[in-house]
């Protein structure tokens, strides 16, 4: 990390500097969505770039997430370095087909002759009290697909790391934020600098357990273990930083080390992220493990409004604190 | 706004050598697809294929208003518009074969054809999957000011979905250099699209301020003067175009779809094949206007036959890509 010299930025800030760094840097860079321009976005993540860059890179579109998606991906093909906003990461329903069909499979199709160098910039976490369609944590379904990468920071430094390095990339990349850690305030220093995907952060070092979190769950996870130091437990905290790439050799590496590793991520606990990373560190570090691999993710319901129901729904540091300490019983 | 066009193109009224390059078009566009349906029939080919034989004119009449910079998107019926644009037949019947040296080293395949230096954003085999690729490429030649016009290909299949009335929207609302090319050849697949499609499709285009237009899609000069003006006005920054060709599909939906008696006559492809052909159409206007022989468009005929069989040759004869290949080209600079 570059030094520092005492400043804080929140997410949000982070976000907005590394998007007017690009755009300064790069006149190719345009943002399209909804909301966006004047209104700098409902959560005013953008606020004053469109001050700066002008409504011709700084457009607000119509309600049309399919539509611009796919413009997006048009635009990325023939010299233009778009990032699309989708306002809640519930609404990457609508441009499945743009994402999953098309931007994904340009590269490969053509046989390698046309590229698709955008940004796809949403948002996961509940318990906003938003409710089912405005609260989920849809990142797992881009893991799926080959083509895309994905990428998710934990901190105001991660972000604006990694959406720099996003912007830069020639494929298409989804790039996820935690609505509830935009005001998160984290050091980011002055200075240019990337994040290279694919390389995990040992958020906090341990010998007792690996934590493999993501996103909104890494400061769950570094929560629960000040409570697991309470008891004696030292507790490996690991963000991923990038799905994929995904840095398995880090992941293994810790999990060899404690022999006991938890996996946290704020998608659907079925099918998901945390099950997959699951497997990698089952295959990888078997022989090393003392107990079976464990995964938390949101409860597999509908996210419900009623505050102590959505509360139910996510890890917590007292639940992810239990987990860990019978699994190290 | 729905207007007939006028069938006279603005220039080259008699010069004949922009008609009869057409003529040829055209004809390499019949002569390539009855050689991929020879293909299928002999089960030479992996995989089916979507025939554009009886609307070359509308392809030809199109690309021939383009610059080659110029950019198109095609569709799963999209042979015709790849070769319109100027593909080779070789690269594309290579591609067709699954072969290394295919426009896409063989991994897209016969629905999939994309070619950089010829302006192909690539064919797409999701129904109206590629409004938005050419909408955006409208939008970065507006960005960029190259001057570029974008051309989006689509079937009268596509008005069902809702994603190109999206894309209208913003081309509409942001001027782009963009026109619309709707190929109705009367058929969704296998349904007659006046049983799925409500109201009037021009009145689609021009609910968004798009200028829109119907053409006869079997007439190549009536195709180049409508597209000609769009493509002009559009490049002048005078914004989109809808042009509805009106056209037919002479096989079925695909090469394997033969018995179609269930859901049009044997008289109705009969018809269009004896009256409305393109090329005899064409033909028949080179020979009036004196602007052509009969023995120059049989030349044309043999000398294209002879490019196809080439090209067949040049592709069965190519090596397939190796296995290793699979992995690569699923990321840019990797």
């Amino acid at each position: 990390m570059p030094e520092n010299n005492g400043r804080e930025l929140t997410l949000a800030q982070a976000i907005r500097e590394a998007l007017a760094e690009e755009m300064r840097r790069d006149s190719r860079v345009v943002i399209l969505g909804e909301d966006i321009a004047e209104a700098g976005h409902p959560f005013k993540v953008l606020t004053g770039l469109v001050e700066e860059f002008g409504a011709e890179r700084v457009l607000d579109t119509p309600i049309s997430e399919a539509g611009f998606t796919g413009l997006a991906v048009g635009a990325a093909m023939t010299g233009l370095r778009p990032v699309v906003d989708i306002m809640f990461g519930d609404f990457i329903t609508l441009t499945m087909d743009q994402m999953v069909n098309q931007a994904a499979k340009v590269h490969y199709m053509s046989g390698g002759k046309w590229n698709v160098p955008m940004v796809l910039r949403t948002t996961l976490g509940a318990t906003r009290r938003s409710a089912a369609q405005h609260s989920q944590s849809l990142h797992a379904w881009f893991c799926h697909i080959p083509g895309l990468k994905v990428a998710l920071p934990s901190t105001p430094y991660d972000a604006k790391g990694l959406l720099k390095t996003a912007i830069r990339d020639d494929n298409p990349v989804a790039f996820f934020e935690d609505k509830m850690m935009y005001r998160l305030k984290g050091p980011v220093p002055e200075e240019e600098y990337t994040i290279p995907f694919g390389v995990a952060d040992i958020k906090r070092a341990g010998d007792d357990i690996t934590i493999v979190a993501t996103s909104s769950m890494v400061q769950v996870a570094l929560g629960a273990a000040k409570l697991l130091e309470g008891a004696g437990i030292s507790a490996e905290v690991i963000d991923p930083r990038t799905l994929w790439p995904l840095d398995e050799k880090t992941l293994i590496e810790s999990a060899r080390k404690t022999s006991r590793v938890m996996v946290m991520d704020e998608g659907y606990g079925r099918y998901g992220v945390a099950a997959e990373i699951a497997s990698v560190i089952s295959e990888g570090a078997f022989f090393d493990l003392e107990v079976p691999v464990k995964k938390l993710g949101a409860m597999h319901v509908p996210i419900p409004f009623s505050p102590p129901l959505e509360d139910a729904t996510v890890p917590t540091e007292q639940s992810v604190f239990e987990t860990a300490r019978a699994m190290c019983g | 706004m729905a207007t007939a066009v006028d069938p006279s193109p603005p220039d080259s009224q008699t010069a004949s050598e922009p008609w009869l390059r057409m003529y040829r078009r055209m004809v390499t566009i019949r002569l390539f697809e009855e050689q991929v349906n020879d293909l299928y029939t002999r089960a030479l080919m992996p995989g089916l294929a979507h025939l554009y034989i009886g609307e070359e004119a509308v392809a030809v009449g199109i690309c021939e208003a383009l610059r080659q910079d110029d950019y198109i998107t095609s569709t799963h019926r999209g042979h015709g518009h790849c070769l319109a644009k100027g593909a080779a037949p070789d690269r594309m019947f290579a591609e067709l074969l699954g072969k290394e040296a295919g426009y896409c080293k063989g991994k897209g395949g016969s629905m999939h054809i994309a070619d950089p230096a010829t302006g192909n954003l690539g064919a797409n085999a999701i129904v109206g999957g590629s409004t938005g690729i050419a909408t955006g490429a409208a939008f970065s030649a507006k960005r960029l000011g190259n001057g570029r016009v974008s051309v989006c290909f689509f079937g009268e299949g596509a008005l069902g979905q809702g994603a190109l009335y999206e894309v209208l929207n913003m081309a509409s609302l942001w001027k782009l250099p963009v026109v619309y090319v709707c190929e109705n050849n009367l058929y969704n697949e296998y349904t007659h699209y006046s049983e799925v499609t409500a109201g009037d499709i021009l009145a689609r285009g021009a609910a968004f301020g798009l200028l829109a237009e119907a053409v006869d899609g079997q007439d190549v000069r009536a195709v180049h003067a409508a597209a000609r003006r769009l493509v002009d006005r559009a490049r002048r920054g005078e914004g989109p175009a809808l042009l509805l060709a009106n056209t037919y599909r002479y096989f079925g939906h695909h090469v394997g779809d033969v018995s179609r008696d269930y859901y049009r006559s044997k008289q109705e492809e009969q018809q269009w094949k004896t009256e409305r052909d393109p090329i005899q159409i064409l033909g028949a206007w080179l020979i009036g206007q004196k602007l052509a022989d009969g023995a120059r468009l049989e030349e044309i005929h043999a000398e294209v036959k002879a490019e196809i069989d080439r090209a067949v040759q040049f592709a069965t004869a190519a090596p397939y890509p190796g296995a290793d290949k699979v992995q690569q080209d699923v990321y840019a600079g990797e």
